[in-house]
């Protein structure tokens, strides 16, 4: 036990490392100068002045020193906890005090979309596994969902129920006047803004988890251990308790791979509503060049993605005794 | 007659049509006799069991019947079928090392397996734990995953399990045919114990090793493409066959005491023919070489000698 954690440990420490160096690099290797970006708004006729303003910027965010000492910076700063500062639209407002801003928004969204299509997509999946009728609706509406590309859906989405049925506003998190304040009123301000987006990943979600959960409960039904059960005389209900059990098991996988990357997630969601979350930011930070805001976005995804993995092991050490056998073993 | 089996024809439902798997086979079994039910793969053997305790997917009852004690077994009914099976008559399936669900302890398992035919499972614990002991397995078996076993154990496990509601049929099906020689025996012998100690009043163990059946089997059945070809007692099969197939069939088997260093073991020449459209009159026809005119027509299936039939004939 002690040792399969330690070398997970070891692992993911690894992994961590490595990813958060690539975090470091890609930014470095766009090509630009964000100092110049910032510095074209303050329109310096005068070239002794830019120089030194130049130089004073370069010094702050140490573009000045060699590459191998900036890598080595970053790496003190992260541990201070101190992700540098926005260098575009919201400079020079620090990167966490932004992440904070847009990250409610994000997991408000995300969270409840794939937590929610999952419960019912496994429960819709399994009934399709066993009732003919459903399995011949439900599943081509399933693929079809699933095959369509999101951009496009989210558009038809936003088109039929805040165009044609104006029911939703498009775009922003509330209200263009609203005051953000502890109200009923700016709370169903923000429900009616959350509900499109919302809709839509969850219409993407839903088909993928119900096609997975229909054909593994199929595969599990026709497994040895249900067609003992029924030579035995089993009820078919305790057929069918077994085997969503053991269908459900790479559901959870799946789910728990897919809450890891919920930070980076609603990407395209966002930029279609203009929601204002995560990837919005991301989105905005990739076009203004903004090294820092990129780099703490992506350094949530790597933890998200890193302790997403992490509790799946431990999960499926405490679900599946299978896995937790192969672990005392040593194999794992 | 603990089991009478009266003309049943079961198929298999395919696109191209009816696979004739099972068609009209007629026999019984008597209190406390061990059947053993021997021929090739594909000639219908399995079928034959299934179609007694459950009659699953693509298999489609035609028509007989099947009568266990005083009562009539509704094969046809899946569901009314419920009461019978595991109470009545039970299997100890082909798959026995995959039988049972890997993600539940064995003793929770079976519980739960007995709580939802409304059984009180605490009642059968002891008697459970004393018959896991019986066959070599300890009490803690009850506390582990499948996984934690062997497949001897796995075989073992499944067979107490199977037993465990006394039925008075059990249906074993090539229960012995992943297994090394010696546990071959030591399975073999058990079936034979499972017997004598009443947990089972009589048995068919399907088979295609003759050898094994010599060993636990009163009676032996042959089938061949379907239907029966010969029953007799396990002695008579083995020494004096009447019907050409099994006499082919047990003259291919290797004698202790032979050498066959200059002389190669012959087999049956050609090949069992088609279950989908099965040719007129004999099925063993084309490979007997002691076919004549009369085998365009069917035998029937009779008793030539007491306790001794045979569907052949140059016998009747």
């Amino acid at each position: 036990m002690r040792r399969y954690f330690a070398r997970k440990l070891i692992t993911y420490g690894f992994t961590f490392f490595a990813a958060v160096t690539i975090d470091w690099v890609i930014p470095h290797l766009m090509p630009g100068d964000p100092i110049l970006n910032l510095m074209s708004k303050l329109q310096i006729k005068d070239q002794a002045t830019f120089n030194a303003i130049y130089n004073t910027y370069a010094k702050g965010f140490r573009s000045n020193l060699p590459l191998w000492k900036q890598y080595y910076y970053f790496w003190v700063s992260l541990f201070h906890g101190n992700l540098g500062i926005s260098v575009s639209t919201n400079f020079p407002t620090p990167v966490t005090t932004l992440i904070q801003r847009a990250a409610p928004y994000t997991l408000g969204l995300l969270i409840p979309a794939i937590l929610l299509s999952w419960f019912a997509g496994n429960k819709v999946g399994a009934m399709a596994a066993r009732r003919k009728v459903l399995d011949n609706s439900v599943l081509p509406v399933s693929y079809a969902l699933t095959a369509t590309p999101y951009q496009w859906l989210a558009l038809v989405v936003a088109w039929l129920l805040a165009f044609i049925f104006p029911f939703f506003p498009i775009g922003r998190g509330y209200d263009i006047g609203a005051i953000p304040q502890y109200s009923f009123t700016f709370f169903f301000d923000l429900l009616k803004h959350w509900f499109l987006p919302f809709f839509s990943l969850f219409l993407v979600y839903f088909g993928g988890w119900a096609i997975g959960m229909r054909n593994m409960i199929i595969y599990e039904l026709e497994s040895d251990y249900s067609h003992y059960l029924e030579a035995l005389g089993a009820p078919r209900r305790l057929v069918r308790k077994y085997a969503f059990r053991n269908a459900v098991l790479p559901q959870v996988t799946g789910l728990a791979l897919q809450l890891g990357a919920v930070l980076a997630g609603a990407l395209v969601t966002e930029i279609v509503f203009t929601y204002p979350g995560l990837g919005f930011l991301l989105y905005n930070a990739i076009l203004n060049q903004d090294y820092f805001i990129i780099q703490g976005v992506f350094l949530l995804i790597i933890i998200g993605v890193l302790i997403a993995n992490f509790v799946v092991d431990i999960a499926y050490v405490l679900i599946d005794p299978r896995a937790r056998i192969g672990m005392q073993g040593g194999q794992a | 007659m603990n089991l009478e089996v009266e003309n049943l024809r079961v198929y298999y439902r395919t696109l191209a049509g009816d696979v004739q798997a099972l068609d009209g086979v007629t026999f019984g079994v008597g209190d406390g006799e061990i059947m053993g039910l021997a021929g090739e793969s594909g000639c219908g053997k399995s079928t034959l069991g299934n179609a007694i305790i459950s009659l699953t997917g693509r298999m489609k009852y035609i028509e007989g019947s099947v009568t266990l004690g005083s009562a009539e077994l509704p094969i046809w009914d899946f569901d009314e079928m419920n009461h019978h099976r595991f109470n009545d008559l039970s299997i100890i399936p082909q798959y026995a090392m995959s039988a049972m669900n890997p993600t539940r302890k064995i003793g929770k398992m079976v519980g739960e397996l007995l709580d939802s035919k409304g059984v009180r499972h605490k009642e059968y614990i002891p008697e459970l734990k004393r018959r896991f002991e019986l066959v070599g397995l300890s009490q803690d078996v009850l506390n582990m995953y499948p996984i934690e076993l062997s497949g001897g154990m796995k075989q073992r496990a499944v067979m107490v399990i199977s037993t465990l509601l006394d039925p008075s049929l059990l249906i074993a099906d090539e229960i012995t045919s992943a297994l090394d020689v010696s546990t071959q025996k030591a399975v073999a012998e058990m079936l034979v114990e499972f017997r004598e100690r009443g947990f089972v009043k009589s048995m068919i163990v399907i088979t295609h090793d003759i050898s094994i059946l010599y060993q636990v089997a009163d009676t032996i059945l042959v089938m061949y493409a379907g239907k029966l070809a010969e029953k007799a007692s396990a002695d008579t099969i083995i020494n004096s066959p009447r019907h050409p197939y099994t006499r082919l069939l047990i003259s291919s088997l290797p004698e202790v005491g032979v050498t066959y260093t200059g002389k190669r073991l012959t087999g049956i020449a050609g090949t069992p023919p088609a279950l989908l459209n099965p040719p007129e009159g004999c099925r063993f026809r084309d490979r007997c070489p002691f076919a004549y005119e009369k085998c365009l027509e069917e035998p029937p299936f009779v008793e030539i000698a007491p306790g001794h039939q045979t569907a052949c004939w140059k016998e009747i």
